[in-house]
C-alpha cells in the first residue's frame, strides 16, 4: 500500500475530531479518577471497619481486572440492570473509576510521607478532622502527587482507545472507522498514532519539570 | 490523688474561679503503667502536679518522660490507670481493658498544650498562620482578633519581623519560639514542653530558654518540661522529678535534687549528665 497524501489530508480533521473527544474523555476521566482516588485514600486511612475492606476489595478488583472487560461490562451488562449512559459518558466514568484504584496508592503514598509530628501537632492543637485533611496533611501529601498524577493523565491518554471497543468515537476509534470505509488504514492509523505522540510527548516533558519542582525538599 | 470534690473555703482569694470549683492538682496521674509489648515503660506511675507549679522531669533516656507528656496530650494513651487534668478524667483505663476515649477527652485536651522536640510547625503556612489556625478553627475566634492576638505573641517570642516566613525560612530557635507562640494561642492552663532545646545547635538554646524563663516567671500556667539543661531546670522550677525505669525516684525542690538528692539513683544521674 502506498501512502496518499491527498487522502491524508482530506481525514486530518475528522482525525482532529476524534482528537477533541479523546482529550475531552481523558480530563473526564482524569477528573474522577483524582477526586474518587482521594476518597478511596482517605476512607481506606480512616480504616472504618466495614468501609475499609469494602475500599480496599474494590481497588483490587479494579486493579486485577482489564480495562477493556470492565468498559464492556459497563457498557453491555450494566444496561440490563436497568444502568445506561451513552458510550462516552460510560467510557469516561469506567476509565475514570479504573484509575482512581491506582490514584488512591499514589495519594496514599503522598499522605504517608507527611511526617507523623504534623498529624501529632493537629492533635495538640485540637483541630478538626477538616482542618487537619484539607489544611494541614493533603496540602503538604499532594506536593509529590502532582507530577504522579501527570504521568497518569498522559497513560489515560493514551488507554482511552481501549474505549473505541465501546463505540466511543475517540481518535482511535474514528481512525478505525475511516479505514473500514476507505478499505485504507495506513494513513488514518499513521495519522492517529502522530497526534497521539504529538500531545503525549510534550506533556510527558512537562511532567517531569514538575517533578523535578515538586521533587520532596530535605 | 483523686481530685478532691470538698467545697473549699471562699477565703482563698488568690485561686481563680474555675480553681475554686476544681480544687486538688491540675494534673494527676493514678497507678499509670504504660507497656510496649514487654517494655515496661511506665509501672504503676503516681504524680501530681498542683495548679501554676513548674515542674521539670529529668531522667535518663528511656525512662518514659515523653511518654507521660504523650499520655497527657493524648497522643498516647495508657495501658491501665487514671489520668485527670483539671479535675476531668482524661483516661480511665481499667486493667485488662482496651483503652478507650473519655466523652470528654476532647474538651480536656484544650487545656492543654504542646511543645515538641521537633517543633512540628506546618512548614507550609508562614508563622502568623501557624498560630491563628487552632484560634479561629478551634476556639472560633474572628480571625481579625485572632491575627492581632498572633501577633502580639510572636511580638512576645521576639519574632515580630518573621511573621509572614515559613518555619524553612527560619533557624532551629526562632521555629521553636513559634511553635511555643502557637501552643500559647490557645490559652492552654498546662504546656507541656518536651526537650524543646534538644534538637537545636548550641547557639540557639539561650533564645528558646530565654522565651520559656519569661514565660515561667510571668505567667500562672502550670509548666511540666522535661529536660536534659540542668542549669536551667534548676533556675526556672518550683520542683523537679527525678525518673528512671517508669518511676518517679525523686521529687523536690531544684535546689535539694541538685545539691542534696536523698537517692543514690539521683546522684549518680546528675554526676553522669553534668560532667559533660
Ligand atoms: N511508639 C512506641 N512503640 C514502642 N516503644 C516505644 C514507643 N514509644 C516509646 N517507646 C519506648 O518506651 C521507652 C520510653 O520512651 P520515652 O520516649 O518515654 O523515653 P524518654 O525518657 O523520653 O527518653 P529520651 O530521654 O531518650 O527522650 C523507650 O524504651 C522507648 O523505646
Ligand atoms: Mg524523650
Amino acid at each position: 500500500m502506498i501512502w496518499d497524501n491527498a487522502f491524508a489530508v482530506s481525514i486530518i480533521p475528522q482525525l482532529l475530531q476524534g482528537l477533541v473527544v479523546t482529550v475531552e474523555i481523558t480530563l473526564l476521566g482524569t477528573l474522577i479518577a483524582a477526586l474518587l482516588g482521594l476518597a478511596l485514600a482517605i476512607l481506606r486511612r480512616l480504616a472504618i471497619p466495614v468501609v475499609s475492606q469494602v475500599v480496599t476489595f474494590a481497588v483490587v478488583f479494579i486493579r486485577g481486572t482489564p480495562l477493556l472487560v470492565q468498559a464492556y461490562c459497563a457498557f453491555f451488562v450494566l444496561p440490563d440492570y436497568g444502568i445506561s449512559a451513552d458510550a462516552f459518558t460510560t467510557g469516561a466514568i469506567v476509565i475514570g473509576i479504573n484509575y482512581s484504584a491506582y490514584m488512591a496508592e499514589v495519594y496514599r503514598s503522598g499522605i504517608q510521607g507527611v511526617h507523623i509530628g504534623q498529624w501529632e501537632a493537629c492533635t495538640a492543637l485540637g483541630l478538626p478532622a477538616t482542618r487537619v485533611w484539607g489544611r494541614i496533611i493533603l496540602p503538604q501529601a499532594l506536593r509529590t502527587v502532582v507530577p504522579m498524577l501527570g504521568n497518569y493523565l498522559i497513560q489515560m491518554f493514551k488507554d482511552s482507545a481501549v474505549l473505541s471497543a465501546i463505540t466511543v468515537v475517540e481518535l482511535l476509534g474514528t481512525a478505525q472507522a475511516i479505514g473500514s470505509s476507505n478499505f485504507r488504514y495506513l494513513e488514518p492509523l499513521t495519522i492517529a498514532a502522530i497526534l497521539f505522540l504529538i500531545i503525549s510527548y510534550p506533556s510527558s516533558r512537562l511532567v517531569n519539570r514538575l517533578e523535578r519542582r515538586y521533587a520532596p525538599q530535605h | 490523688m483523686r481530685p478532691s470534690t470538698e467545697p473549699v473555703p471562699l477565703q482563698t482569694g488568690a485561686l481563680s474561679e474555675s480553681e475554686l470549683a476544681k480544687p486538688g492538682p491540675i494534673i494527676a496521674f493514678e497507678n499509670v503503667s504504660k507497656s510496649w509489648g514487654s517494655n515496661h515503660v511506665l509501672k504503676s506511675l503516681n504524680f501530681d502536679v498542683q495548679p501554676g507549679e513548674k515542674v521539670s522531669i529529668i531522667g535518663p533516656s528511656g525512662s518514659g518522660k515523653t511518654t507521660i507528656l504523650r499520655i497527657l496530650m493524648t497522643l498516647e494513651s495508657p495501658s491501665e490507670g487514671l489520668v485527670s487534668v483539671d479535675g476531668d478524667v482524661l483516661w480511665n483505663v481499667a486493667p485488662g481493658e482496651k483503652p478507650k476515649e473519655t466523652r470528654q477527652l476532647r474538651q480536656t485536651r484544650r487545656k492543654i498544650g504542646m511543645v515538641f522536640q521537633q517543633f512540628n510547625l506546618f512548614p507550609h503556612m508562614t508563622a502568623l498562620e501557624n498560630v491563628v489556625e487552632a484560634p479561629i478553627h478551634v476556639l472560633g475566634m474572628e480571625k481579625a482578633e485572632a491575627r492581632e492576638r498572633a501577633a502580639d505573641l510572636l511580638n512576645l517570642v521576639g519574632l515580630s519581623k518573621h511573621m509572614n516566613h515559613t518555619p524553612p525560612q527560619l533557624s532551629g530557635g526562632q521555629q521553636q519560639r513559634v511553635a511555643i507562640a502557637r501552643a500559647l494561642a490557645m490559652r492552654p492552663k498546662v504546656m507541656l514542653f518536651d526537650e524543646p532545646t534538644s534538637a537545636l545547635d548550641p547557639e540557639l538554646i539561650g533564645e528558646v530558654l530565654n522565651v520559656i524563663r519569661n514565660l515561667a516567671q510571668s505567667t500562672d500556667m502550670t509548666m511540666l518540661m522535661v529536660t536534659h539543661e540542668m542549669r536551667f531546670a534548676e533556675e526556672i522550677s518550683d520542683r523537679v522529678v527525678m525518673f528512671d525505669h517508669g518511676r518517679a525516684v525523686e521529687s523536690g525542690a531544684p535546689e535539694q535534687i541538685f545539691k542534696n538528692p536523698l537517692e543514690e539513683r539521683t546522684r549518680t544521674f546528675l554526676r553522669a549528665v553534668l560532667q559533660r
